[in-house]
Parts: C-alpha cells; sequence; structure tokens
C-alpha cells in the first residue's frame, strides 16, 4: 500500500489563478508608459492614482458625490491592470465586498462621503474585529444625512474614530493638498496592510474637487508595503498569532490555509469565544497595535512654531487658511504658527502636549460644531476658556485666511 | 509675502465655466507655473450657480479659493452682484452686456463686451461663450500666453470640438485687441 503523502512543512504556494497575482508583465508595461509629468490632477484623481501605484487591485462601491471621480477613475483602470472593480448595489454591500476580497488576498479600497460612510460603519467594525486589511476613503460633504452634495464640511472626525459600535482603535488620515492626497492614498494602503485593519482616509469636498499642478513620483520611488505571509505549513497558521509584535501574519483563502473568520469575539484561531480572558485577549490586540506603534503612525506638521506664542492647530483644507493667515499675520509681526495633524487618528497627543506647553493660545478652525478642539481641551490642563478659541463654520462655505487673521489678532 | 494672481469665472451651471477654470489652469501648468484651480456650483447641471477660481503664482499657494480678485469674469447678473465687491481696487472686471444690465461699480478697469450676443451672431451658438471670453481674459489680463492657451484648450476638450473652440478663442482675442485700453 502507497504510503500516504506526507504534507509538507512549507508553506505552501499561492495559486496562479489567484485573485491576488497580478499580470505583472503587463502591469510594469503599463507603469512606464505612465506620464509622471507635471500635470494638472484633482485632489479625488490623486486618490486612484495613489491606489493604483500602492497597488490596490480591488474596487467595490456605489459612487457618491463628492467621491465619484475615483470610482469613474478606477472603473477605467484596474480593469487594465488586471484587477477588478464592481459598482456595487450600496454602500454596505461595497464595504463587505472589499473586506471579502482583501481576505482572498487583494488590496482593496472604496470611495465614499458622508452617507455612504455612516452605511459602512458596521462593515468596518467587522473589518476591525477580523483584522483584515482595507481603505475606506471618506471625501466629506456637507450633512447631516445627505446635506449639500457639493459643499465642504470637515464633520466627520469623530465619526472615523467612533462611528462603528464597540470600542475600537482607529487610524484616520487626512491630506491638505493634492499630492499629499496622492501620497496618503498609498500610506493608507500601506498601514492597513501592515497592521491589518480597516484604515480611513478623510479628504475635504474642496480638496477632492480641487486641481493643482502635481508631478507624481516614479513608480522606483514610491515605498509599498505587502502584507506578512505566514511561513508556517498550514495545520499551524493561526489566523491572529498575537507573538510577532502585534503584526501577524495573514494567509489567503485559495492558498491552502484554513482559518475562520467572524465578527464574534474569538480566539487566535478565529472561532468564537465567550471566555473574559480570550475577550480581553483580542481586545487588548486591537488596542496594542495601535499603541505600540504610535511613532510610525502620527504624522505632523510644524509650521512656524519655532517662537510662536500662539498655534492654530488644524487639520485639511482649513489649515491652507491657516497657512495664508500666518503669512499675514507674521507680515505684521505677529509670531503665530500651525500645527497640522496628517494622521487625525491616533491623535497626536505628545506633539499637542508640547504645543501647549510653548504657546499662550490656541485656535482650532474647524468646518463643524467642535470635533478637533475636544481633544485639545482633553489635553490643556488650564481649563479656563480665554487660550483656547474655536473658529466654526457650518454653512457649506470655507473658513478664510482672513477670518482666522481677525481671530488672531484679536487674541494677540 | 509672494503675489497670487486671482481670477474668479462666474455665472451659471451650464455656461462652462469649470471648464474654463481647468483650460486656464493647465495653460498655467503648461508654462511650469504653480496653480490651484477650485470650484463652487449647486447640485443641477444647468442653471443655479457657478464659479471656478484660478490661483496662478511663482510661489507655494496656501488657501486655494480667491478671495480678492485680481480678475473677476462675470457672466450672469447675479453673479456680477454678489462678487463684484471682492475684486481689488485695481482689479480687472469684464463683464458680458447680454445678461448683465446692471453695474452698480463704476471701476476703471472694466470691459463691457456682449459675449453671449456676439458667439451666438458669429458662431451660431452662445455654447462657446466661455472660451472666447477666456481668450478676451487672457489676452487682456496677459496672465498666460496664448499659445499655451491654445495648446491646453487641444488637451481639454474632446478632439471633435478643437476647431470650433479655437474659432471662439481666436474671436476672443480679437475683441480684446478692439476692447484694449
Amino acid at each position: 500500500m502507497p504510503k500516504k503523502e506526507i504534507k509538507s512543512k512549507a508553506a505552501p504556494k499561492p495559486k496562479k489563478e489567484s485573485i491576488a497575482v497580478k499580470p505583472e508583465s503587463k502591469l510594469s508595461e503599463l507603469e512606464a508608459t505612465r506620464e509622471r509629468k507635471n500635470v494638472l490632477m484633482q485632489g479625488n484623481e490623486a486618490v486612484a492614482y495613489g491606489a493604483l501605484d500602492a497597488g490596490v487591485n480591488f474596487f467595490a462601491g456605489y459612487p457618491i458625490t463628492p467621491s465619484t471621480e475615483v470610482a469613474e477613475i478606477l472603473a477605467a483602470e484596474l480593469p487594465k491592470r488586471g484587477g477588478t472593480f464592481i459598482q456595487m448595489e450600496d454602500e454596505i454591500a461595497s464595504i463587505c465586498a472589499i473586506t471579502g476580497a482583501s481576505l482572498a488576498g487583494a488590496k482593496s479600497l472604496t470611495a465614499t462621503s458622508g452617507p455612504g460612510f455612516s452605511l459602512m460603519q458596521e462593515g468596518i467594525g467587522f473589518a476591525k474585529i477580523t483584522e483584515t486589511p482595507c481603505v475606506v476613503v471618506n471625501v466629506q460633504r456637507m450633512g447631516p444625512s445627505t446635506g449639500m452634495p457639493t459643499s465642504p464640511a470637515q464633520g466627520d472626525m469623530m465619526q472615523a474614530k467612533w462611528g462603528s459600535h464597540g470600542d475600537s482603535p482607529a487610524i484616520v488620515l487626512y491630506p491638505a493638498t493634492v499630492k499629499e492626497s496622492y501620497e496618503l492614498t498609498i500610506r493608507a494602503v500601506n498601514l492597513s496592510e501592515k497592521y491589518r485593519t480597516c484604515v480611513i482616509l478623510l479628504l475635504d469636498e474642496v480638496i477632492g474637487h480641487m486641481r493643482e499642478a502635481v508631478k507624481l513620483p516614479d513608480m522606483a520611488n514610491v515605498r509599498v508595503i505587502n502584507r506578512i505571509k505566514p511561513t508556517v505549513p498550514p495545520h499551524w497558521y493561526k489566523h491572529y498569532d498575537e507573538n510577532q509584535k502585534y503584526l501577524s501574519p495573514l494567509a489567503s483563502y485559495g492558498e491552502g490555509y484554513r482559518f475562520h473568520v467572524t465578527g464574534l469575539t474569538h480566539d487566535s484561531h478565529g472561532f468564537p469565544t465567550n471566555k473574559s480572558s480570550e475577550a480581553a485577549e483580542m481586545m487588548a490586540r486591537l488596542r496594542k497595535k495601535i499603541d505600540y506603534n504610535i511613532r510610525d503612525l502620527v504624522q505632523i506638521e510644524s509650521y512656524q512654531m519655532e517662537d510662536a506664542k500662539i498655534a492654530i492647530f488644524t487639520a485639511g483644507i482649513t489649515a491652507r487658511a491657516a497657512k495664508a493667515a500666518i503669512a499675514m499675520a507674521r507680515y505684521e509681526g505677529i509670531k503665530v504658527g500651525l500645527l497640522r495633524p496628517l494622521t487625525i487618528w491616533p491623535f497626536p497627543d505628545d506633539a499637542v502636549r508640547k504645543m501647549l506647553r510653548n504657546v499662550e493660545t490656541v485656535i482650532v478652525p474647524e468646518l463643524n460644531q467642535g470635533q478637533l478642539i475636544h481633544e485639545i481641551q482633553r489635553l490643556t490642563k488650564d481649563k479656563s476658556d480665554g487660550n483656547l478659541i474655536p473658529i466654526q463654520r457650518v454653512d457649506g462655505q470655507l473658513i478664510t485666511p482672513n477670518d482666522i487673521l481677525r481671530k488672531i489678532k484679536e487674541v494677540s | 509675502m509672494a503675489m497670487n494672481y486671482e481670477i474668479r469665472l462666474s455665472g451659471s451651471g451650464g455656461q462652462g465655466l469649470i471648464l474654463a477654470g481647468i483650460i486656464l489652469a493647465r495653460a498655467a501648468v503648461i508654462e511650469k507655473r504653480r496653480v490651484t484651480q477650485t470650484q463652487s456650483y449647486g447640485p443641477e447641471s444647468r442653471g443655479g450657480y457657478s464659479r471656478a477660481d484660478v490661483i496662478i503664482s511663482d510661489d507655494e499657494i496656501f488657501f486655494p479659493e480667491a478671495t480678492n480678485f485680481n480678475c473677476l469674469l462675470a457672466l450672469t447678473q447675479e453673479a456680477c452682484d454678489v462678487y463684484l465687491y471682492d475684486l481689488r481696487d485695481n482689479g480687472i472686471l469684464i463683464i458680458d452686456t447680454t445678461f448683465v444690465k446692471n453695474l452698480a461699480l463704476a471701476a476703471e478697469n472694466t470691459y463691457e463686451v456682449p459675449f453671449t450676443d456676439i458667439a451666438q451672431e458669429k458662431l451660431g451658438s452662445p455654447i462657446t461663450t466661455n472660451i472666447m471670453s477666456l481668450a478676451f481674459l487672457v489676452q487682456i489680463t496677459g496672465i498666460v500666453k496664448p499659445e499655451s492657451l491654445k495648446q491646453s484648450i487641444a488637451e481639454s476638450v474632446k478632439p471633435a470640438f478643437v476647431d470650433v473652440n479655437y474659432k471662439a478663442m481666436e474671436l476672443g482675442f480679437e475683441l480684446a485687441k478692439k476692447y484694449k485700453k
């Protein structure tokens, strides 16, 4: 009787037909012919090209103003590169589709705006608890509800962190220029792969629709991170391996590994559990992979802060108004600077504490009724209102440099 | 502080102002200048308000919306009334007298041209009013070279419509030479 074939100790190789395998020759051909000269580009276009350069090969979405161009471009470009584009029936289906595709080995992304982002919240929680890499782009528009589709607002900052039920940490990036939209899209995809989680990219309507002259870097200069693959044989594989600095390998369906995925609280093999010790372990993993890597995650721009007595703290388009205001105020000899988070969650606590130590007044302009300002308040020791000044606007128009300059002059 | 050149193209939806803004911005990119182009419009594709802002500079542009215009193009009465007062003291005002009947400000650099009527008469359709008035603006302000505008139009519109837009552009240049003070 022939002996049963002994299971190989080495990790099985992925099948050629797998969704994760790109047609390499065609892709490199496309990359070589891509124009990398100075072009006029929209923020949404930059997001789409950033996704392509980061290796995204699966998009499922339900187009919505002001994010439509992302879907439009990827619908044209993904099939050329052997990727997949699906227009789903709604945003709930979209987030589920990108989570599923990611489990099958794809790098996946979806783009939406406020109303769709609300629908996606449950799916985002599922991607987080199952530690499945994916990216959700939310080009924010005026709300609540369907609000004003073509008007800017920064109302989803807290939703991006707390929107999904249950208690889970979030990674949320926030660009301020078209070039940065490209860079942070790549970073979002990279972080999702590295930390095995759903990363959110928040854009302002104005950034998404704005056109600027941009020169994208050559592919050789683009840093792309791919998920760690398991090196153990299939029967040793744990889907949630807690031993490796909270960065655990991820197998894909179709590669010979069997694993269970559920939204229920699970053990390290992925099976549901009600044991409080295992639940605590799982929650700690989700927390620690963010907390232990905070220096890798936090990105901040400090602009003219060296001698500043007044600091402006804001993100996205409002930070650009702040920079213009700073230029005008400095011209008049007022010492004012800007601290701008490129990663809004996890919140840059250390940088903000340092800022609070060095300045007398902090101005927080934002296109909402007070969201980021609460985080500054949380870190302020002096609870008196006098030195923390909000500028808030929720009428669908931008806070202008003059609005901020007026405030700077009031407090200086 | 670096000087930005701020241009606002304003009117109503369907007049092609955002396309005009894109074409102007692309012409600036061709000349290797720094540029931002933003827009604001209602949800409807025709009617309602519409505007496109183009800021051209040699330095980093912080705030991408025009707040204090060096040049304002107004193709409707409403747009003219709303934005007129944000024009700089020595700013250039260009209005389409087909629709703008009442001008609330007597500025020295005002150009009153019936663009839509001329487009209808000379080109048989008001549809190229945007390119004609943009060419007029470019010739008057000199913010980009006419050749750059020409190249930008070719890169921005479908091949089938390049010729008709070139005609409108030439007409705009001619008008500007006639009106130039």
